[in-house]
């Protein structure tokens, strides 16, 4: 079913061609190139858990944000000298830099939390609900308060969060001048390598053993544990993995918009970023990630066009996708692909 | 202790509101094992229906006569759903949730393109200003009200699903539907009346969400989110779980409320409905069966 040197040798030939993108797009449809692909790479995570673990997360967005968030609040901290507090503290009225702040301050705590704290909430947050073996619609429920939860909390605590403004005005990420010439180039080739390897490492987790035990519980759990297996546990880990990618895309993107806000990690996004996939293909990772950017490039198009017609064509077409066509693009083009082969 | 009070009666008023999202909700999943995501809509129509009605319909009783329209108005909306929408994707649970998700955009920017973004008030008659003094606390007549409705709903679904014909199908297929369907019971169309039903008292609850605040287009996406709590967290589509549930976490939200603010309440809200679920979670009620997947 996976021909994986198949699929890594698709990967660096398209990451390789895409590679070029900088010397062709301009300023403005190169940010947002850039922006989509790491919105790509949490697809990815989406493929795993939705598509080959039947998972459905509503509250993709929550890992999403943990991720941007870290990244955000290092930056924050970078330009200061000691003793100061970022801008929109001073204006809350806080003195001192909170205590779970300041280890952010350090650039390798703050790079390792971009993807371990998602994953060690994710694992805890699975191992916390499919333990005790309730999932499916229950799973989708819970995490969709989860995302509600974690937007409104944000908001809510404005002198530590940034509150509905959420966290911008970023100077220096590592050393790099955000507003020198060479940084939308170097963010981009960052970007794309993250998720080349992203696009590498998840098909040959689905390639691997594990993925093929985490269709297995997908498609009758009951069986997977009667065979003596720890079904929960497979789900965990993807859902653990798909959180980590989350948190790793929602860095990347931060860097590429400039801000991170709770309207980015709440329940519409974190909904919206299934029918990426869904209309990708919610089995295939190069469906996943064109999806990704078809949608959000026509979401661009139709949102400075029409702005009141995008909630009907968003709904439209997560109503026709999920009923007509659940396989997806990818599927639409894999009949096509039969048919000329035989 | 009269804080105390106050917030047991404000948690007995959000419990009232959150068992009206849910009830509909756990019916049909106890029947289908489908969610329907646009079902926060479906209280947006209700208020709505009842602005239309108050406009129409003169006299200080015209409040009772919303009542009805928006049961009827929301719940041929729900059959219409589950016609053109649910049924196509029975066997399909998670790809019903994503599904009627964009049916609850469309709705959502249908009521903004026809009423506007802003939303539309509807003043409470005068018969529900004022409130009643009980141990030293003001219990205001709307909230009083509200509480009267859901236990005047949650009676005649009781006495609906024990003593009538209806009640009896729906109780047949809920318990097994291939041997229901057998006996020659028609399950399809049980399934539609349950889920109109199920609209129809959302359409209820949005009449009720219309009296403490204005309609707006989003309305009902405010008490969805614990309405689908409420839901995990009673039981597979039991009516006495429901109830349960929807008092406890209506209780945990507002007595929260008393140490903590709103937001943080809705974070120990989830928090409250994960702990549960590791001492039980067949939830409230459990369902006695030996089936695998009940």
């Amino acid at each position: 079913m996976f021909r994986l040197k198949r699929q890594f040798v698709v990967a660096a030939g398209v990451a390789g061609v895409a590679a070029f993108a900088p010397f062709v797009l301009g300023g403005y449809d190169l940010n947002l190139l850039a922006r989509f692909l790491a919105l790509s790479l949490l697809a990815l995570g989406i493929v795993l858990t939705w598509g080959h673990g039947g998972i459905l997360s509503l509250g993709q967005g929550v890992f999403f944000g943990l991720g941007g968030y870290a990244l955000a609040m290092h930056m924050k901290l970078t330009p200061l000298a000691p003793g100061e507090v970022p801008d929109f503290m001073m204006l809350g009225g806080l003195e001192a830099l909170p205590a779970w702040w300041v280890p952010f301050g350090n650039p390798g705590f703050a790079l390792l939390a971009v993807v371990l704290v998602p994953g060690i909430v994710a694992a805890l947050f699975a191992w916390s609900v499919f333990g005790r073996r309730v999932g499916g619609t229950y799973f989708a429920l819970i995490t969709q308060a989860l995302a509600l939860a974690f937007a409104t909390l944000l908001v809510s605590a404005q002198e530590t969060t940034g509150g509905f403004n959420g966290l911008t005005d970023f100077q220096v990420v590592l050393g790099l001048d955000l507003n020198g010439a060479e940084a939308g180039r170097t963010l981009y080739w960052v970007t794309l390598l993250v998720l080349a390897l992203g696009w590498a490492g998840v098909a040959a987790l689905l390639a691997s053993r594990f993925g093929t035990m985490l269709r297995a519980v997908r498609d009758g759990e009951n069986r997977v544990r009667f065979l003596g297996h720890d079904a929960a546990a497979y789900k965990i880990i993807a859902f653990a993995v798909a959180a980590m990618l989350a948190g790793a895309a929602g860095a990347l993107f931060t860097l590429h918009a400039g801000v991170i806000s709770p309207a980015m990690v709440g329940v519409v996004p974190s909904i919206e970023m299934v029918i990426w996939v869904a209309i990708g293909g919610r089995t295939s990772l190069a469906g996943a990630i064109a999806g990704t950017l078809a949608v959000n490039f026509a979401r661009d198009a139709i949102s400075s066009a029409f702005p009141d017609l995008r909630p009907y064509a968003l709904g439209l077409l997560f109503i026709l996708v999920v009923t007509l066509l659940p396989g997806g693009l990818a599927e639409l083009l894999a009949a096509r692909f039969r048919k000329v082969a035989r | 202790m009269e804080l105390l009070l106050g917030q047991v009666f404000n948690g007995f008023s959000v419990a009232s509101l959150y068992l009206l999202a849910a009830l509909g909700l756990a019916l049909s999943f106890g029947l289908m094992r489908v969610i329907n995501m646009a079902h926060g809509e479906m209280l947006m129509i209700g208020g709505y229906l009842a602005y239309l009605t108050l406009q129409v319909v003169p006299g200080p009783w015209r409040l009772v006569a919303a009542l009805p329209v928006a049961f009827v108005g929301a719940a041929l909306f729900g059959a219409l759903i589950h016609v053109v929408l649910i049924r196509r994707l029975s066997a399909r649970p998670l790809d019903t949730l994503l599904a009627t998700w964009g049916l609850s955009l469309i709705l959502q920017q249908g009521a903004r393109s026809l009423f506007g973004a802003i939303g539309v008030e509807v003043t409470a008659p005068a018969w529900l200003d004022g409130g009643i003094s009980v141990l030293g606390i003001e219990l205001p007549a709307v909230r009083l009200f509200i509480i009267g409705v859901a236990i005047a709903v949650l009676a005649g679904l009781a006495l609906l699903l024990s003593r009538t014909r209806i009640g009896l199908l729906v109780r047949a297929v809920n318990q097994d539907r291939m041997m229901a369907a057998a006996t020659g019971i028609d399950a399809g169309r049980v399934d539609l009346v349950v889920f109109a039903l199920g609209t129809g008292i959302a359409g209820l609850a949005g009449v009720m969400l219309a009296l403490l605040g204005p309609v707006t287009p989003t309305v009902g996406q405010s008490y969805i989110v614990p309405a689908f709590l409420v839901v995990v967290m009673g039981g597979l589509g039991s009516i006495r779980g429901t109830v349960a549930a929807a008092v406890i976490l209506g209780l945990v939200g507002s007595l929260a409320q008393i140490s903590v603010d709103a937001s943080v309440a809705q974070v120990l809200m989830l928090v409250f409905v994960i702990l549960f679920i590791q001492i039980r979670p067949e939830g409230v009620v459990a369902n006695k069966s030996r089936a695998l997947d009940v």
